[in-house]
């Protein structure tokens, strides 16, 4: 099933982005763009903010989503709650293909004191059209490159992803 | 004149008592005796008000721990104990335990219910997986289960006598409300109302758990069991199938509504009372009209479960204003004349009182003075609006449509108060009101349903009202005229249900973790202490051996541990935000808005704080009693 597979926290400087990356140890730099959407060396989808703090589309999205479907449980701005952790936290230690994992097929987490369940998200068209959204807002939260609260500038929406979303959620 | 109005009250609660000879007697009688908490809301009346006076105005600062018991379980402790006799019973959120106390032999555990349910029913659990509480009668103990099986104990041994299952958590529904029994029938609810569920009550019989009845809060008549002649909205009949004319198609079907608040009752008119909560989903784009009967009072029939009549507070909600807090039962005089009277303190921060016999709206008053997203509701019974709030543009999330983000509109989606449950007492004919005091930003957007998955369909975010530190009050009300008496603030929302006392002491927690004991006249506080975890549970109080002693659950949690456990907007955010909101307020000019921003900088240090700061999770019950 799912392995969960926690990596040796590596902290290094990024040269050109200054970021400290994570314990995922994937620079997460964007280094191109594919239609309005942003990916690191690696290929996975990251956030890009320009110096007057305007932001990819993608992490604009996501945050709107998370605090649609996410933050009844994991609270406001990734930061966690009584109920679930902090997902800017969990974030770094998952890949993007163990993201996409837990979130379609959800995660039970059982000990003595507590007992975490995470609902399957795959068969949740809100969810599961914006995977990448919500990776990427999360990721920019993971980084600091995103505050609290709501981007107050973002790229608009690029037509792929409106044709992505409307094909995803079955809009004529 | 406080004493003639003492006088009235008592003789018209000794004729509550006499009206009941028939119904179920047992229980209403448990209920007057003093030493014991026989229900979770005290009485049917829902007062949380008790007669016990030996803990006062003048000793209660020397309050000290009595006791403690560990629930073991770390999770938002709602609701509280319930006490008979020598026993008392301890509810937990999931997985709902419950444990029998004997109190003349030092809290020994004489029994413990666990029952097995499957743990996929804790995502739908949409804000912590808390319980309100279990209740008595008839030598059983009833407990609604997260997977919304209701369930009845031998009061004694614990043994499960009968067991029904009164919902489906695989399409999102779920169980967090205290059964309250009503004569012979057990009266449950439903949560989910952001998986659109359809919401109901239902009343199964006490002896072997058989359904009775079951009245929804949406759908045609017969699943509504509402009257079109004579059941009454406003004074005027609901017509036919209303449970359906204000929804576009079948939306009602996934129209929301749930029914997980408290449920009080009024034996001599044989009326039960409760309300309904948010329609699904949150986008208001996405189902117009009224959408009745969401954010709706009942008062309905218990024999039969049908509507005598029916308020809608919030028509067409845009906000997620519940209707489900509770429905206080008093008998007080206005303008000389005594009237039977029904209290509620709504999630959209509107205080109403209406007469319990007839449904007749008496005051809509709003509870905390910033509340903005309406300036008042139509009391003009000749007119078309009548008893309609009339909505203001700006904070209108209908008006500024999907995709918008709509700012600082409040209170936030919390409510002014959530299920946390006021007291009144009968001394003052004041009632003591724990509040949220937070605003909100609200961006609707279309969502799709899918049964058992949240259904949603609004982004928000939260913030302490422009220019104040504080997110909570605790306030006492006059409920005749509609004006706060006092306030007292308090750093975070006040989640804990209060309770008042004969001699003159209001009792209440805080997110923080304190039980704080306050004068009933003068809100001056008197006493506090610290429990191990934020308090979102209700304070109780009962006798034994001839100590008054007071209980409250610790264990933070529930929606407010959602939303405050890592703290609002940080200061800089907030203070970008009040700018905003200045700004838009009309008729304020520039350097007052400047001011605001300045104002929200300075004061965030402490206001802003996160709760995770001040308290952890936990599950405790913490009892108090005067030293001997």
């Amino acid at each position: 099933m799912r392995t969960i597979c926690f990596v040796v926290a590596t902290i290094a400087l990024v040269a050109s982005g200054g970021f400290a990356f994570a314990e995922d140890g994937i620079d997460p730099t964007a280094v191109k763009s594919e239609d309005g959407k942003y990916l690191d060396k690696e290929g996975n989808p990251t956030f890009k903010v320009a110096p007057d703090g305007t932001v990819d589309w993608y992490t604009y999205s996501g945050y709107r989503r998370y605090h649609s479907e996410c933050h009844v449980c994991h609270g406001p701005d990734a930061e966690g709650s009584t109920f679930a952790p902090p997902l800017k936290n969990s974030i770094k230690t998952m890949s993007y293909g163990e993201f996409l994992e837990v979130v379609a097929s959800g995660r039970k987490n059982v000990s003595t004191s507590q007992e975490n369940v995470m609902p399957a998200f795959g068969a949740n068209p809100n969810v599961a059209c914006y995977m990448d959204d919500l990776y990427v807002y999360l990721r920019a939260r993971a980084y600091d490159a995103v505050g609290r609260g709501r981007p107050a500038k973002h790229e608009d929406k690029p037509p792929a992803a409106r044709q992505a979303e409307d094909s995803c959620m079955g809009k004529r | 004149m406080r004493k003639m109005l003492f006088a009235t009250c008592l003789g018209a609660m000794a004729a509550f008592g006499a009206g009941a000879a028939n119904a179920n007697d047992e229980l209403n009688k448990m209920s007057q005796n003093p030493k014991d908490w026989v229900m979770p809301t005290g009485d049917y009346a829902n007062t949380r008000y008790s007669k016990l006076n030996q803990i006062t105005a003048a000793n209660v600062g020397k309050l000290q721990v009595a006791w403690t018991f560990s629930t073991g379980v770390l999770r938002g402790h709602e609701g509280g104990p319930l006490i008979l006799g020598n026993m008392m019973y301890v509810h937990t959120p999931f997985p709902n335990k419950v444990y029998a106390l004997d109190l003349s032999n030092e809290g020994k555990i004489v029994w413990l219910y666990e029952p097995k349910q499957d743990p996929n029913v804790i995502p739908v659990m949409c804000c912590d997986t808390v319980n309100r509480g279990v209740s008595y009668a008839d030598g059983k103990i009833f407990l609604h289960q997260a997977d919304t099986t209701l369930v009845a104990l031998d009061a004694k041994t614990g043994k499960v006598i009968w067991s029904v299952k009164n919902g489906d958590p695989k399409k999102g529904e779920s169980g967090t409300s205290s059964p309250m029994i009503f004569k012979d029938k057990v009266i449950v609810g439903i949560s989910g109302g952001e998986f659109g569920v359809r919401g109901s009550v239902t009343a199964y019989n006490m002896k072997d758990g058989k359904l009775v009845w079951r009245g929804y809060s949406m759908g045609p008549d017969s699943d509504t069991l509402l009257d079109p002649v004579k059941t009454t909205h406003l004074g005027k009949p609901v017509g036919k199938d209303s449970g359906i004319d204000t929804w576009q198609g079948e939306q009602w079907k996934i129209g929301g509504g749930p029914t997980w608040g408290w449920y009080s009752y009024d034996p001599e008119l044989n009326l039960m009372y409760y309300g309904s909560g948010n329609p699904s989903t949150w986008n208001p784009k996405q189902r117009p009209g009224d959408n009745r009967w969401s954010m709706t009072i009942f008062a309905r029939d218990v024999d039969t479960g049908m509507a005598r009549w029916v308020y809608q507070m919030t028509p067409h909600d845009e906000w997620d204003y519940d209707g489900v807090n509770e429905m206080i039962l008093t008998d007080q005089q206005i303008n000389g004349a005594p009237r039977k009277l029904l209290t509620h303190f709504d999630r959209n921060g509107l205080g109403y009182t209406l007469d319990r016999v007839t449904g007749e709206l008496l005051v809509a008053e709003k509870y905390d003075p910033k509340v903005n997203w309406t300036s008042g509701v139509d009391m003009n019974k000749t007119s078309p609006t009548y008893g309609r709030p009339k909505v203001v543009d700006q904070y209108s999330t209908e008006k500024g449509g999907e995709d918008v983000n709509v700012k600082g509109i409040c209170p936030a989606a919390l409510g002014t108060k959530d299920e946390q449950p006021a007291a009144y007492s009968p001394d003052t004919q004041l009632f003591y009101v724990p509040t949220n005091h937070v605003c909100m930003d609200y961006e609707p957007f279309k969502v799709s349903y899918s049964a058992g998955q949240p259904y949603v369909g609004a982004t928000l975010s939260m913030f302490p009202p422009p220019g104040e530190t504080h997110m909570g009050n605790f306030i006492a009300w006059d409920n005749k005229t509609g004006k706060i008496v006092w306030s007292n603030k308090e750093q975070f929302s006040v989640w804990s249900g209060a309770l008042a006392t004969a001699g003159g002491v209001v009792f209440y927690g805080t997110l923080e973790g304190y039980l704080k004991a306050v004068d009933a006249k003068t809100g001056k506080e008197l006493y506090k202490f610290k429990t191990p975890s934020g308090i979102i549970g209700n304070v109780t109080t009962y006798e034994q051996g001839g100590r008054q002693y007071v209980a409250v659950l610790s264990g933070v949690g529930g929606w407010a541990g959602i939303g405050l456990a890592a703290g609002l907007l940080t200061p800089e955010g907030a203070a970008e935000w009040q700018g905003a909101a200045g700004r838009a307020a009309a008729g304020r000019a520039l350097e007052s808005a400047a001011r605001n921003v300045d104002t929200a900088g300075l004061g965030a240090v402490g206001g802003y704080a996160a709760l995770s700061n001040y308290t952890a999770l936990g599950g405790t019950l913490t009892v108090f009693a005067l030293p001997q």
